[in-house]
């Protein structure tokens, strides 16, 4: 298993191919100077200009950038405290119940949670906006947040904090000079996790958004629905972008992060 | 002269020592790099039927490469490997007639006992009875009826041995391969083991090759040992040779422990040597041919030679003087180290059998003693 | 100093005063935010349809006159279900896509894995990244990107048209192939992901004894390496099959008028016939659905725990 194999090479080119081909031809087009998806009208960034002069897509793109900011942000905490209780408190009332909630909208149809907290807000008659929209997203996306927080807890070694305590620290002060430090990278692809779900979710945000608060993804689909449109391109390419850079900045940070402490 | 015996054993077995004797297994000039690193350098070595070799060095000398290359999970890059005078270059590991205990065991963990056994004899194309029977076979000699349907992890770390025994040997071949076979285990269970391989092996009379870093291990159980240093081997010959006539300061040092005096030779009478070193003058009886006046020599010493007295001994033989530094009671023996006089203050380990429970003249820390040893106790090592 | 901190915050391995609040505030909020809603999700469901806004009725008008909605409840929506052929057909093919999904994917991902897991050592952690980062990028802009490939005189199309291939177009868009794709496609990563890292964690020494033992590299494949990749296939497989069922974007931009679903359904039924309690009926049966995939799999997760 030294030396890939000929085989292998081939499984690893046709893979990877499937996975970014069809994106490629995305951004490619987004460049492309004519309206027609297939006739290439030679290099432009037109699209990207009138992009600038769409203000509903701005709008729609500021509203998605704030709701991901602050939902990110809520579900990461709410994450830390669940992994927390469910990694470092042991045996506590209604656990059972808790661990199932926290795993549940992991498997539960996105169209079956937004029903159902967009009838909760009716119920209470709540004014559907930014804030339904933004506590939606954490819900969903906190139970993520727990599991890749709670994954690095569980790795974590347990001496580390006993020895801290052993050498006099308080539980709290071992929590942060011993444990936060040692979970904070998990922390932070938490966070990204949760920023780029709610960032990309269609399906809650059309059920509990009001008039008026429309996000970035109801306004793609909306204009993809009637068909594929150069101005999506260049809008959808930008948001990759954005995406890419991020991902690939955060895993290297953790990646000399890691490479740091040992 | 004729010499006497090395050690206490007075061996039958010794096919290495007949030139007509032929090599089951032989490495010739195999040599393996990994990168920059020569795991394996020019080595030449021949395993003779039924004999049990241990190859012994420290991690990362080779001895693991060298077992693999045999099984053929590794390539020489150059030199050739002959088993029964076939040349196995080229043959994968699944039709070599050798078999592997490997030092994780490595059981599959969704089989039974009974199919981890089979599998070998399975990919023979065995009939379902012959498997039925081999593996029952198998299990009977190993001591493990009736965990047939057990998996490896309802298995205790001695069983589990058991089981990568029995499946490695289910289908007879030719030379059986051990990698760290007893390393997982404890002390206690090592040593019951070691006797039991040992009578496996006799009883089979197959040819066993075993990796081993532990020392009393190779001693204990192998006919021949290979002390291996860096991809070569530093001395080849049977468990007494290795330990009473060290071929140099290497094997010496990795094989048990030793005292090791540093000085030059002063005399040269037949096979008396004198040696003069820091230690004072020293005399030993061991024949070293072509050996000058004024070379640098040194003289090798295991502690289980020297004896400790309270008062300085009479007649010819070694002699130092010097008081108790350390004493560590070890139950079947005390080791005591006693530091010379002199400027070098040497510190010599010295081995005292407990042979009763109660001894009339003990000795304590900074009790002057003075040591004595036969001239024939010492080794002498050149350079 | 350090004894005196000690000594200050609370005795015993515990944590300081707030440490009840760690557990209560995100249960609080899961139980307001997943829980309740669910709880209202069933009892909308048997409800009566009313073409009032909220379009349901009873009205919900406070929590003390919950006992006034178990006195209105009734079946009517179920019954429907039941009743129209059109939703069961909706589940039956809901499954059928799924479950044809998840095996394609199997089928790409598998030898992917293998290869990645396969690789030198130090290539790995970039394979890795490359799988996982199209995850990471929007998921509605990786459907949409087949929209641009399998539409009418698409890129495909000409693709196949330029290399002379094909003469008409293939007519892929808007037809159950097109949502094979585009759910093999968006799922893959989370089919490979569990197949590599359990073939990652496959011990090289198992291969090695097999090899040893007279195994062929096919029969190496087919005794070892599968059967030790099969907690990784089945979570692989749980992961693609599971969402897919109720998937809704998929179908909706790459799916035609005949290939039903029932996330799909269930859209229709809330935003378009505005039938809330029968929407709601819809999903309760979905979760039902559900539980059985993801029973099969909790039982077989303790099976191989244990």
């Amino acid at each position: 298993m030294n030396r890939l194999r000929a085989p292998h090479l081939l499984a690893l080119v046709f893979g990877i191919a499937f996975l970014y081909l069809p994106i490629l031809v995305l951004v490619l087009y987004s460049f492309n100077a004519s309206r027609l998806v297939t006739v290439w009208g030679g290099f432009s960034t037109r699209w990207y200009a009138a992009l600038l002069q769409n203000q509903a897509l701005l709008d729609a793109a500021w509203l998605s950038l704030k709701v991901a900011l602050v939902s990110a942000s809520l579900a990461t905490i709410l994450g830390l405290l669940s992994a927390l209780a469910l990694g470092r408190f042991g045996r506590f009332a209604g656990r059972t119940l808790f661990a199932g909630m926290i795993a549940a909208p992991l498997v539960m149809p996105e169209v079956i949670t937004g029903l159902a907290l967009l009838l909760l807000f009716v119920g209470l008659d709540a004014e559907r906006g930014f804030w339904t929209v933004t506590i939606a997203h954490v819900t969903l996306t906190a139970c993520f947040a727990t599991i890749v927080i709670q994954a690095r807890l569980v790795m974590l070694d347990r001496s580390l904090e006993e020895a801290a305590q052993d050498l006099g620290a308080t539980p709290l002060r071992v929590f942060f000079a011993i444990t936060l430090p040692m979970i904070a990278p998990a922390i932070l692809a938490g966070w990204l996790l949760a920023f780029t779900l709610s960032l990309d979710d269609l399906v809650l945000a059309s059920f509990t958004s009001g008039p008026g608060s429309t996000t970035l993804p109801m306004r793609i689909y909306s204009s993809v629905r009637l068909g594929v449109t150069p101005e999506i391109n260049a809008a959808s390419t930008l948001l990759i972008a954005l995406v890419a850079t991020v991902v690939v900045l955060a895993s290297l940070l953790i990646k000399r992060d890691a490479l740091a402490r040992t | 002269m004729a010499r006497k015996s090395l050690g206490n054993i007075r061996r039958s077995f010794a096919p290495w020592a007949d030139p007509a004797a032929i090599p089951q297994v032989r490495f010739e000039s195999v040599t393996k790099r990994f990168g920059d690193i020569t795991a394996v350098s020019d080595l030449t070595l021949s395993l003779y039927p039924g004999e049990f070799h241990a190859l012994l060095g420290p991690s990362g000398c080779g001895k693991t490469t060298l077992m693999r290359m045999l099984a053929g999970f590794e390539t020489p890059d150059s030199g050739r490997i002959l088993l029964d005078g076939q040349d196995l270059a080229g043959i994968p590991p699944h039709l070599r007639p050798t078999n592997m205990m490997f030092q994780s065991y490595a059981l599959f963990p969704h089989m039974s006992v009974f199919d981890n056994i089979a599998f070998g004899l399975r990919q023979q194309g065995l009939a379902r009875e012959a498997v039925a029977a081999r593996v029952a076979e198998m299990l009977t000699l190993v001591k493990l009826e009736g965990f047939a349907g057990r998996r490896p992890d309802q298995l205790s770390g001695g069983q589990k041995q058991r089981v990568a025994l029995a499946r490695a040997l289910a289908r007879r071949p030719k030379v059986l391969l051990l990698d760290e076979p007893l390393g997982a285990l404890d002390k206690k269970l090592r040593e019951e083991t070691q006797y039991e391989l040992m009578d496996l092996q006799a009883e089979l009379g197959l040819t066993f090759l075993m990796v081993t870093h532990d020392q009393d291990e190779a001693m204990a159980m192998a006919d021949r040992i290979s002390v291996m240093e860096r991809g070569r081997i530093a001395q080849v010959g049977a468990p007494e040779e290795i330990y009473e006539m060290p071929a140099n300061r290497y094997v010496a040092e990795f094989v048990g422990d030793i005292n090791i005096f540093e000085g030059m030779v002063i005399s040269v009478e037949g096979e008396i040597i004198r040696i003069d070193s820091a230690a004072g003058l020293l005399v030993l009886d061991d024949p070293a041919p072509g050996l000058a006046t004024g070379e640098k020599a040194s003289l090798a010493l295991r502690p289980e030679k020297i004896d400790i007295l309270t008062a300085e001994p009479e007649g010819p033989g070694n002699k130092a003087a010097g008081e108790i530094w350390d004493i560590g009671y070890l139950g079947d023996f005390t080791m005591v180290q006693v530091k010379l006089d002199g400027e070098a203050g040497q510190l010599v380990k010295v081995a005292l059998p407990n042979r009763s429970r109660k001894t009339e003249t003990p000795i304590a820390w900074d009790d002057r003693v003075w040591l004595s040893w036969d001239v024939e106790a010492g080794i002498l090592l050149r350079g | 100093m350090e004894t005196g901190t000690k000594a200050r915050f609370s005795p015993g391995r515990g944590w300081p005063a707030p440490r009840w609040l760690v557990v209560a505030l995100p249960y609080a909020w899961l139980l307001a935010f997943f829980l309740l809603p669910f709880l209202i999700v069933l009892r909308i469901a048997l409800s009566d349809t009313a073409r009032a806004l909220p379009p349901y009725a009873p009205h919900w008008t406070g929590w003390a006159e919950a006992w006034n909605f178990l006195q209105a409840l009734d079946l009517e929506s179920f019954a429907t279900l039941v009743g129209d052929s059109l939703y069961l057909d909706a589940y039956l093919s809901s499954l059928r896509i799924a479950a044809t999904a998840t095996l394609i994917a199997l089928l790409i991902a598998f030898p992917l894995a293998y290869a990645m897991a396969s690789a030198p050592r130090r290539w790995q952690p970039a394979l890795l990244i490359l799988v996982i980062l199209p995850f990471w990028t929007s998921f509605l802009i990786r459907v949409y990107a087949w929209m641009a490939i399998l539409r009418p005189e698409g890129v495909l199309d000409a693709l196949l048209r330029g290399l002379g291939l094909i003469d008409e177009p293939l007519g892929l868009m808007n037809t159950e192939t097109a949502v094979l794709i585009g759910m093999v496609y968006s799922y893959l990563p989370f089919m490979v992901l569990p197949i590599y890292t359990s073939l990652e964690r496959l011990d090289r020494s198992l291969l090695e004894a097999a090899a040893d033992l007279g195994a062929t590299p096919l029969r190496r494949f087919v005794s070892i390496v599968i059967p030790l990749a099969r907690p990784g296939i089945y979570a692989g497989c749980f992961l693609v099959f599971v969402p897919a069922i109720g998937e809704f974007v998929i179908p909706d931009l790459l799916g035609g008028p005949e290939t039903l679903m029932i996330g799909k359904v269930l859209w229709t039924e809330f935003f378009s016939n505005r039938d809330w309690p029968l929407a709601s009926a819809v999903a309760i049966l979905l979760l039902l659905i559900l539980a059985v995939p993801l029973l099969a799999y909790q039982r077989f997760a303790r099976k191989e725990a244990a």
